[in-house]
């Protein structure tokens, strides 16, 4: 057994019962909620409900449930928040909520945490009624200020006034905090909106510019270690002994102890926690460990997907029957380990004091994390910080809470005090939790007009979920982050199977921004065009002649970036469709030929994801989501050498994209009246397959393994 | 070993390994918590300061080597190049996480205070250093030829 599947076993009995309804009960016992949300005596403040305060200052900060990455919840539930209460966008403020599970879970998932872009999804109506339930307090308080009745009085830019009297929020905080919340307050109709659609600057570009935005790293308290770990150098290792003597004579550096993940060194600085690391000397025991190459993995894959593997996920049709004897076209897809290198390496401070834990994390799945660390440090308390964080891109939601339990183990074998734990950027590039090395087996035939008469896709690749705490949510059936993305096409085929493999090993997976949809969307994209070419059809017209009037958001994409898209230059130009997390995007990138290597110039994107709250956020995320998914396509990878070591180190062998290489980037938004759905993902999928196909098309070649520029 | 040296305007001592990178001497020692740690092989610039007025990775420059410099971080940064920087910044939302930023706006600060009106070329230089990983690029490049526009008046 492997380090990592000890550990889930370990936890997996805690975060099971958190994953399941039942889970408040049991967090509330844990007696986690407790330290929250009371206000200090006679503040003269509104706690209007869990996610509104307003101060006599006259500001208003809303409680944000989700973790800010920079994908934009401050700004877009704060929004929601001033939208419904008629306030001025200035009074506004954003402050993380704590981590409680009772009053801030994910109303997707049942537990707090934040993923699958669902931020604004599942917040949408319940920030709009705690607006509304907020805007009726402060009204029935000015009613009786203004001796009016409540229907005379009106709110607006944050001014509550009737006749020729009136009051400001902060005015009214105090007798406002003496009436009764609504249970159901009307929320506005959409027509009325004044805020919500429109470009408000976010809440968090000042601090984040001028250096005061408080990270993880960023916390210091009193008497407080670094802490560093010294982890196996290969996947599923384990440290076997160790010598810590010379570490121990580094100045600064105060207790080597070892840890389930591997030895934690503790100094009074960061520089004295490195060094002291660097001087541990460690036997690993690798009788557990991965020692199969990149290389080996992707030919046992290759095989895997070719023989199409036990789960059969979609089945329409005969296939082997209508690619019998017909001319079938074969592609093999193959997809390296990617890590996520989030910006600001993974971190987290953790208090231990009597019966009693603090912590400060830039947590993403905060029930499960609390609940691991309570469980590791034998507390009843455990007081979570969503700290900002400084980007995740999947990184930091972990099902298995691996990082909160080393930051656990950590503080618990120090013992009482608190224990800053920094992972470097080589702990990070080598540490795992990978977007899954993934190999693709498609085959195809055309039918006599150029319709797709059979499509069979074979996917080999590893679970995320299984295996961990998660499992018990897929209820025995396969794992769709898998091959989400390629089980439901927009396009027309007569026969369609569709086939999973599930691949094991040691090196632990993750999903990684937009998950399944990073691959499948390349696949689906790359072959989809070879048929069109093939059938001498046109990218566009061809697709939107597959896709039919069964799918009028992706034709409505496809079509609004075919216009936008000027391709008259003398360049090579693809097209990618992407429907994922419930938002559609198309994308056509411009590319040029520099000495043999795709160089991309422009990129136009339509995107639909329903209203916009904040089109320029929704913008920046598409942006973003193009300039990672850029990285991916064209340099990063995480490969294992023969004998299982891994070969990137850092930002200089793990590469990515940097500012020279970025592209212009023109987006469009759909306007559209339906309900908002995620942004932070459906950027990323389409470029790869975009930049594949303009280059496929402009050079006859077809990238099938990324990614395109290998380093090392 | 005390190493003394100006950081944002004051005389500071400390008396530390003189090998520690001036990026630990920075955030453990004094607390100038903006400027962050993404790499610590000079490969992200998330660590940039001003050392003696020019953009420099303080994670790869041992604090002995700064005794008697002036050093200027986030925290201090100021002048009408910082200020148009900045201002460029907010206007058009360049953060998304943030973490970079300091980083970037230290670079885009000595950017323009060495070229008042850079080309692409010239941004694509300066910049280079300094990953984005949240690939906030289009903006960067748009805020700083929009500081250029402001500076000029
Ligand atoms: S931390 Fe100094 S360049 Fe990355
Ligand atoms: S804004 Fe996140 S890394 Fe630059």
């Amino acid at each position: 057994m492997n380090i990592h599947t000890n550990r889930r076993a370990f936890l997996s009995g805690l975060i099971v019962a958190v994953a399941l309804p039942g889970l408040a009960r049991a967090q509330q016992k844990s007696g986690a909620a407790a330290f929250f949300n009371e206000l200090p005596e006679g503040s003269g403040e509104l706690s209007a409900n869990a996610f509104i305060r307003i101060a006599p200052d006259n500001t208003v900060t809303v409680l944000i449930k989700h973790i800010e990455f920079g994908q934009g919840p401050y700004t877009g539930l704060t929004t929601l928040v001033a939208e419904e209460m008629d306030a001025d966008w200035s009074q506004m403020r954003a402050a993380a909520a704590p981590a409680d599970v009772e009053k801030y879970a994910n109303l997707a998932f049942g537990m707090q945490g934040t993923g699958g872009s669902t931020a604004m999804a599942n917040s949408f109506m319940q920030m709009r009624k705690a607006g509304a339930g907020a805007r009726a307090m402060l009204i029935a308080a000015a009613a009786e200020r203004f001796g009016v009745p409540a229907d005379q009085i009106t709110i607006d830019k944050g001014i509550v006034s009737a006749g020729g009297q009136s009051a400001t929020f902060g005015e009214l905080a105090e007798a406002a905090a003496q009436q009764t919340a609504p249970e159901d307050p009307p929320v506005k109709d959409p027509a009325q909106f004044r805020l919500i659609g429109t470009d408000l600057p976010k809440v968090d570009s000042s601090a984040k510019t001028d250096g005061s935005a408080q990270f993880t790293l960023d916390v210091y308290r009193d008497g407080m270690l670094t802490a560093v770990v010294a982890h196996p150098p290969k996947f599923g290792a384990k440290a076997a002994s160790f010598d810590d003597s010379a570490a121990l004579q580094v100045a600064g550096v105060q207790k080597v102890a070892q840890v389930p993940t591997g030895v934690a060194v503790y100094a009074d600085n960061t520089y004295a926690a490195l060094k002291g690391r660097d001087a541990l000397e460690i036997e690993w025991d690798e009788a557990e460990a991965e020692t199969r190459s990149s290389d080996a993995m992707i030919e046992e894959w290759t095989a895997a997907a070719k023989a199409g593997g036990k789960w059969e996920i979609t089945k329409s049709g005969d296939v082997e029957a209508a690619l019998e004897g017909a001319e079938v076209v074969e592609a093999t897809y193959v997809f390296p380990y990617l890590a996520h290198t989030p910006m600001e390496p993974l971190d987290a401070v953790v208090e231990l004091r009597d019966g009693e834990a603090e912590v400060w994390m830039g947590s993403q799945m905060q029930t499960g994390d609390q609940g691991t660390i309570a469980k590791i440090l034998g507390v009843e308390n455990v007081r979570l910080h969503t700290m900002l964080a400084g980007g995740s891109f999947g990184r930091r939601a972990t099902p298995d809470s691996h990082f909160a339990a080393e930051a656990a183990e950590v503080a618990k074998a120090n013992g009482k005090g608190a224990v800053k734990l920094m992972w470097t950027r080589e702990d990070d590039v080598q540490g795992g939790y990978y977007r899954p090395l993934t190999v693709h087996h498609m085959r195809a035939a055309l039918d006599d007009q150029g319709g797709i008469k059979a499509w069979d896709h074979g996917i080999a690749t590893q679970s995320v979920i299984m295996g961990t705490p998660f499992e018990a949510m897929l209820q025995g059936g396969p794992d769709s982050t898998a091959f989400e993305g390629a089980n439901e096409l927009h396009y027309a085929m007569a026969n369609h199977r569709l086939r999973w493999a599930q691949m094991e090993s040691p090196v632990p997976t993750l999903w990684w921004r937009s998950v399944g949809h990073t691959h499948t969307g390349f696949a689906v994209e790359c072959f989809i065009d070879e048929l069109l070419e093939k059938a001498g059809k046109d990218p566009i017209e061809g697709r939107l002649a597959l896709m039919g009037e069964d799918h009028p958001r992706e034709r409505a994409v496809l079509q609004r970036v075919a216009e936008m898209a000027d391709q008259s230059g003398d360049y090579g130009y693809g097209v990618a469709v992407v429907k994922s997390f419930g938002s559609y995007v198309a994308q056509i990138a411009e590319i040029e030929d520099r000495g043999g290597i795709p160089h991309v110039r422009r990129v136009w994107c339509a995107v639909d994801c329903g209203l916009a709250v904040n089109p320029n956020v929704v913008r920046a995320q598409m942006e973003g989501g193009i300039g990672y998914g850029l990285s991916a396509a064209l340099y990063s990878e995480v490969t294992l050498d023969e004998g299982g070591l891994i070969r990137q180190r850092n930002w200089d062998s793990y590469r990515i994209l940097r500012l020279p290489e970025m592209p212009a980037i023109e987006v469009a938004i759909i306007a559209s009246a339906e309900a908002p759905t995620g942004v932070g993902e459906p950027g990323t999928p389409p470029i790869a397959p975009a930049i594949a196909n303009a280059w496929r098309r402009m050079t006859g070649n077809a990238y099938r393994r990324l990614p395109i520029i290998p380093v090392a | 070993m005390t190493i003394s040296f100006t950081v944002n305007g004051e005389e500071r001592s400390v008396d530390v390994d003189p090998d520690t990178p001036l990026l630990w001497v920075l955030r453990d020692e004094l607390r100038l918590t903006g400027t962050k740690f993404g790499c610590g092989i000079a490969q992200c610039g998330a660590c940039t300061v001003h050392l003696d007025g020019s953009p420099r990775r303080s994670c790869v420059t041992p604090v002995s080597m700064v005794e008697g410099s002036d050093i200027t971080t986030i925290e201090g940064l100021s002048g009408p190049e910082a200020e148009a920087v900045q201002a460029a910044w907010r206007a058009i939302d360049v953060p998304q996480c943030g973490y970079c930023q300091s980083g970037q706006v230290m670079s885009a600060t000595a950017l323009l205070q060495q070229v008042s009106s850079p080309s692409d070329e010239d941004i694509d230089n300066a910049m280079a250093g300094n990953i984005c990983r949240c690939a906030t690029y289009v903006r960067i490049r748009q805020a700083i030829h929009d500081a250029a526009r402001t500076l000029e008046g």
